[in-house]
């Protein structure tokens, strides 16, 4: 049976779009609206990236670490994102829903219990920023197993030869790393450049569904329109942080912003 | 299943094919993008320290620049004082700069020239690693940037100050705690945004492995100094000889025990034990952390049930962090070496009583060895030798000694 996530790409290629992927951390800013979140945001998102906080991030940004402290202020734990998860797909059981984060909170938790928590709640898929291959490829089978999909992360410093043996051990997404910086920079490279990389990583293997993340806003999202699918998460972070100074609602920020996303990529 | 050292191979080569010691510590647990710099720096080093040339450069810096060897001088006074064990210390704080963070500075600064790179960027606690940063960027002719917590650089504004005056650019980090785990990450975020174009040195034996190896392989030169001193002094290594060092990160300790490994030395390390009545501390391995990951190296460190790094607390910012080196935790588990830990109260009462009776001043991060010093000697028998390594001069703590104690005096 083809996965969830399988199912998203599919549907967007026939629509003739990329798929549409939001970011946005469980728990932000409070553990209520990050759910409302995701419900709003998945009538025009094909994908929600959700992100379990971790006050070390190696890799995040300002705006994602601003987030993640919100969420960690206010008390969230693992635990809580497997239930703002479980309630999500209670109403929306057919979109795909990834879990993103740092590999000691599953460390911590253990990777079997984990993972069996992301199934109870109906998590579709896992992007584990600190977890590299390949020591990633004992989880990935155990995702695997559960028909969970790890994605795999590249690049532009991945070369040739470490891309294909990781396309080889890749389940059907792989997230593309626009760029060097952590989440949240300016897009710093030139979105042809991008797309050139990004044909050459899709002609290894055609049949990935391969997204593009890291710099990713409204200014930038149309010109990379020809990618599987496109990853917006600071520009969300921030929108939230943003309306939470001027007393504004976040859910009902939000639910516009990824409105006119996804109407740029259509 | 124990763990055991192997004996005639260096104690950083003891990793398995992931980089990690006896199977559970340390490895590389990166961002995607770094994986391809620090291949490239691994096999950079790989080459570099097998090559006679750059061992050669090596020791012509570390002779003519950083000043070797440091003095070994017996401390009499204190001998007499506390009637016990003989008590040795290593000065390593005559090292140019003042402290042994200077070996690890030169020997980044020689790779970054090496892999033809014009930029370095690294991370500071107490501000003698940013410091010897920015004086071996200065000499050798690179860009520098350190990290630092807002915190670190109010407490430690003398190495701060050296810092700007050799050309560094001071980033002030004001996430978290606002100390040394925030700018390591910080530092590292930099490095995954620019490592096309910037070296980056980890300022003490954590992080990623070969950030590890590197550090622990230029403190070494301590114990080599060590090792001879002592053939000298007492024509062979004693019988009961103990090497006790304070550990952060745990680069001053591995350098100062490594060519001791294979001998019947006895290792003993000190870590920050915080306030004595405060829950907070700096002490992963005396407190029995459990092992979790940190800034890309699995560790024991001080964190919470779900994985979050916990709160720290140290009148020394130099031991001021929740993780502690891989390596550390391998001793540890070998039982090679042992650690315990010594309270501010207690670190700033053997500052005092060392300046006080002899020629050098411990800045507080080795006062905490020479607690655990002083709690020791009387205890054993005069044929029985300490030697602590002095690691750091009390100069850079005056604000906070004399915030502490009224007064100043080194
Ligand atoms: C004088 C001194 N000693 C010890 C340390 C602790 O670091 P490590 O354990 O890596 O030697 C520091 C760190 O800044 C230091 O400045």
């Amino acid at each position: 049976m083809k996965s969830k996530i399988a199912l998203a790409f599919e549907n967007c290629k026939k629509q003739k779009r990329p798929a549409l992927i939001t970011y946005t951390v469980a728990g932000d800013n409070t553990r209520k609206n990050s759910l409302k979140i995701l419900n709003k945001i998945s009538k025009h998102a094909d994908i929600l990236e959700c992100g379990f906080p971790h006050n070390t991030p190696i890799a995040d940004g300002g705006q994602i670490q601003g987030s993640s402290h919100r969420a960690l202020k206010n008390g969230t734990k693992l635990k809580d994102v497997f239930q703002i998860v479980k309630k999500f797909k209670k109403i929306n059981p057919s979109k795909p829903l990834i879990l993103m984060g740092y590999f000691n909170l599953i460390y911590q938790n253990g990777e079997n219990k984990f993972l069996n928590n992301c199934k109870k709640s109906g998590v579709d898929g896992l992007i584990i920023v600190d977890l590299p291959y390949p020591e990633n490829k004992n989880f990935a089978k155990k995702c695997k197993k559960r028909d969970i999909t790890f994605i795999q992360l590249l690049s532009p410093t991945t070369s040739k030869d470490r891309m294909k043996k990781i396309i080889k051990d890749s389940h059907e997404m792989i997230y593309y790393i626009s760029m060097l910086s952590t989440t949240g920079g300016r897009l710093k490279v030139s979105p042809k450049k991008i797309l050139e990389n990004y044909n050459r990583i899709k002609r290894i293997n055609p049949k990935k569904n391969l997204v593009i993340g890291f710099g990713i806003t409204d200014k930038t999202i149309s010109s990379l329109k020809s990618a599987n699918g496109l990853v917006v998460g600071s520009m969300l972070c921030k929108i939230i942080t943003n309306s939470l100074k001027m007393g504004q609602n976040p859910v009902t920020k939000l639910d516009k912003v990824v409105y006119n996303l996804k109407k740029k990529i259509l | 299943m124990s763990l055991k050292i192997k004996k005639g191979i260096p104690l950083i080569d003891q990793h398995d094919k992931n980089f990690m010691y006896g199977g559970k510590f340390g490895g590389n647990f990166i961002p995607e993008t770094l994986k391809k710099p620090i291949d490239d720096l691994t096999k950079l080093f790989n080459k570099l320290r097998k090559n006679k040339k750059f061992i050669k450069e090596r020791d012509f810096y570390f002779k003519t620049y950083v000043g070797a060897p440091t003095p070994f001088i017996k401390l009499d006074n204190l001998t007499d004082h506390l009637g016990g064990a003989q008590i040795y210390a290593k000065v390593v704080s005559e090292a140019n700069g003042g402290a042994h963070k200077i070996y690890n500075a030169t020997v980044h600064c020689l790779i970054a020239r090496k892999a033809g790179k014009k930029f370095i960027v690294g991370d500071t606690g107490a501000g003698y690693a940013g410091k010897m940063l920015s004086m071996a960027a200065k000499k050798f002719g690179l860009k520098c940037k350190i990290f630092m917590g807002a915190k670190d650089i109010k407490r430690q504004r003398p190495n701060v100050e050296s810092m700007r005056k050799n050309g560094a650019e001071i980033v002030p980090v004001t996430t978290g705690s606002q100390t040394l785990v925030d700018a390591v990450s910080e530092c590292m975020r930099y490095w995954v945004a620019n490592c096309d174009t910037t070296h980056m040195c980890v300022g003490s034996t954590v992080g990623p492995n070969i950030f590890v190896k590197i550090c622990a392989w230029s403190t070494a030169q301590i114990s080599r100094e060590l090792m001879s001193q002592v053939k000298e002094e007492f024509g062979k290594i004693p019988k009961k000889m103990k090497l006790l060092n304070c550990v952060g990160g745990g680069s001053s300790a591995m350098g100062f025990w490594n060519e001791f490994m294979d001998t019947d030395a006895e290792f003993i390390g000190i870590e920050a034990g915080g306030p004595k009545n405060s829950k907070l501390h700096a002490a992963p391995l005396t407190n029995g952390s459990k092992i979790g990951i940190l800034h890309g190296s699995a560790q024991y460190v001080i964190q919470d049930n779900e994985g979050q790094i916990g709160r720290t607390e140290s009148i020394s910012a130099g031991l001021d962090y929740p993780g502690i080196s891989s390596l550390h935790c391998f001793l540890k588990d070998t039982k090679r070496a042992s650690y315990t830990s010594a309270s501010d109260e207690e670190a700033l009462k053997a500052y005092q009583l060392v300046s006080k009776l002899e020629n050098i001043s411990p800045s507080l991060e080795p006062s905490h060895a020479f607690a655990e010093a002083i709690k020791l000697a009387p205890r054993l028998k005069s044929s029985e030798v300490i030697i602590v390594n002095s690691c750091g001069d009390s100069l850079k703590d005056k604000d906070i000694i004399k915030q502490k104690l009224g007064s100043y005096v080194r």
